[in-house]
């Protein structure tokens, strides 16, 4: 008890666990669009560029010379983040199928140039780890400001647009066809989901980003049946999960991001291991319509099965 | 939201269309290429307000790739959409046009509830955000489609006759003037489409204009006033609705008139299992639904 109030009160605590926090409430969020999208993926794909900016920023900082040299790898990251989020939207918007590809370009583009860059800024592929597995231990206060802005737009941006934003994920013809600014929308998510993946580089580092905006989207469509709960279970279990892990590491040395998101997987297999059970306990959702059969059944067997128009519809 | 309607004339049968000039749908040569192939060459169409306009033609005519370009779905490559007089984008007034897209059978990643993808057709043009009071729009254009009591249910939960009757919902959630249906009963139950056409029948009687793609007019028949056929990307029809090459007569049901009020839906005893969900009560509705 003593030591949780000491973990309390340690200010590099304080600021990793609010940075935590925070990063745990919004990356499900944009999760939720993203996965309603069938853009799961889309979170690596921008994670793998954010590092050519976090090495562009570095390069850029040491040629002029700022110390720390890695002063300017945060916002470098926020730019290649956008830039990339947005160019996978627009190579998604010209050529549909080409989509996934340009993600997987995307991919190796993005670790080959970071791991390029950084050399000829004259550090190593070393100095690349603290941002591909996160360091939330060295969040300092500034960070935690930035973190709290970004958290913030986010938020506002992804609840307060949420049923827009539903719309165009949930069915982008219907929306266009309802007049929705349907291209900016999805460049909102774009941006949402790179925004939620430099805030979150600190946590869980670039390489397990997208597993926090995942994950619990999983865990919170296996135990709801609408969208608006879905995010709800998904942003809760996404704090739990990461103020849980942060403070396991408090006392035991292991590295806060893949302990967060090894902690989320195995929320998830739980709940999933237990769903069938809880499924049948709560009070039955008959699945057959309760509408009147197209075939004639005799009366005696007039039970509520209508086989053949289950199947054929 | 303004209010809509309201001033169409509610002419029982056969409503004449209001002479204001400005039709509801007004497409003038409209060509159309997808990749590489001419899908729709030339396409002229106009439907006055209060009018029900049938579009019929084999697999592969245009008739989707028609309804999708009058919507703003896919860009036309040349010709004109005009919609209540206003060229296709930001100027025409989307809150009157509801469109029902084909089902897509692809269920999306996160589930979502019959409630809330309605809720989404309250949203158009600049609107970006649910209106006050949407829960009640949402139920009523539920209770329209007959599934009030389904409001809570994942859509993947529906049955594909349902699921199409939601996507109904969603597009006369805001009260629409205009209402464009791409096969809305193609592979749907029976009930579902009884349900369907006493629903259309109502909206008909109260002013609706409607343009319906069907492969057959079947339930819809005595509300249809005029067809257009599509033959290779080309209107080869306008006018009153063809006779059915022989063997495809597939609308001589027995019980084809439409159902003036869905309380007094007469269904075939032949089918008659349980009861649908137009003749309960809605206080009931509303406790299913609670």
């Amino acid at each position: 008890m003593s030591g949780l109030w000491e973990m309390v009160t340690d200010p590099f605590m304080q600021r990793a666990l609010v940075a935590a926090l925070l990063v745990g409430v919004s990356a499900p969020v944009v999760g939720t669009y993203l996965v309603q999208k069938r853009l799961a993926l889309l979170g690596d794909g921008i994670g793998h560029v954010a590092l050519t900016g976090v090495a562009l920023g570095w390069l850029v900082g040491a040629a002029m010379g700022l110390v720390p040299a890695d002063v300017l790898a945060v916002p470098g990251a926020v730019v290649a983040a956008v830039a990339g989020s947005v160019l996978i939207e627009v190579v998604r918007r010209r050529g549909r199928t080409s989509g996934d590809l340009a993600l997987a370009i995307l991919f190796y583009g993005g670790i080959a140039g970071g791991v390029l860059l950084i050399g000829l800024a004259g550090g190593s592929s070393g100095s690349l780890m603290a941002y591909l597995f996160g360091s939330i231990s060295s969040v300092t206060l500034a960070d935690v400001w930035v973190t709290v802005a970004l958290c913030g737009l986010i938020l506002i941006i992804g609840l307060g647009l949420r049923a827009a934003l539903f719309s165009v994920s949930h069915d982008e013809e219907f929306a266009v066809s309802a007049g929705l600014p349907v291209w900016a929308l999805n460049m909102a998510v774009a941006v949402l989901a790179a925004l939620t993946v430099t805030v979150a580089m600190r946590v869980v580092g670039l390489l397990l980003v997208s597993a926090l905006m995942i994950v619990p989207v999983a865990i919170g469509q296996l135990v709801t049946r609408s969208f608006r709960r879905t995010m709800l279970v998904a942003s809760v279990v996404g704090v739990v999960v990461c103020v849980t892990g942060l403070s396991i590491t408090y006392w035991h040395n292991v590295s806060p991001g893949a302990l967060i998101v090894v902690l989320a997987i195995a929320v998830y297999a739980v709940v999933a291991a237990l769903h069938p059970v809880l499924a049948r306990r709560r009070p039955p959702a008959d699945p057959h319509p309760d509408i009147p059969d197209d075939v004639a059944v005799a009366p005696a067997g007039a039970g509520r099965a209508a086989p053949q128009e289950e199947c054929t519809t | 939201m303004t209010s809509l309607a309201t001033d169409s004339p509610s002419g029982a049968g056969t409503p004449p269309p209001p002479d204001d000039g400005v039709p509801a749908i007004e497409a003038r040569d409209v060509h159309v290429r997808l990749g590489a192939s001419p899908v729709l060459r030339g396409v002229d169409l106009t439907v006055r307000r209060g009018e029900v306009v049938a579009l019929l033609g084999a697999n592969g005519s245009g008739k989707s790739t028609l309804v999708r370009t009058l919507v703003g779905v896919l860009p036309a490559t040349a010709g004109s959409v005009h919609l209540f007089g206003h060229a296709l984008g930001n100027d025409v007034p989307w809150a009157r046009v509801g469109y029902v897209p084909q089902r897509v059978s692809a269920v999306a990643g996160v589930p979502s509830t019959a409630a809330e993808v309605v809720a989404s057709g309250l949203l158009h043009g600049r609107r970006l955000r649910l209106p006050r009071g949407w829960r009640s729009s949402v139920r009523e254009a539920l209770d329209l489609v007959g599934l009030a009591d389904r409001a809570r249910y994942a859509t993947h939960q529906l049955s594909g006759g349902q699921q199409q009757r939601v996507l109904i919902a969603r597009a006369l959630v805001r009260r629409p003037e205009l209402l464009v249906l791409d096969e809305p009963v193609a592979g749907v139950d029976r009930p579902s489409q009884e349900a369907f056409a006493a629903t259309m029948t109502r909206l008909v009687a109260d002013g609706m204009t409607v343009l319906v793609v069907l492969h057959e007019l079947g339930e819809l028949a005595p509300l249809v006033q005029r067809c257009v056929v599509l033959r290779h990307g080309k209107v080869v029809h306008d006018g009153a609705p063809p006779t059915p090459r022989p063997g495809h007569g597939g609308e001589a049901h027995e019980h084809v008139h439409p159902h003036a009020h869905p309380r007094t839906v007469q269904r075939p005893e032949d089918v008659r299992l349980a009861d649908g969900p137009f003749e309960r009560p809605d206080d009931t509705e509303d406790e299913v639904a609670r």
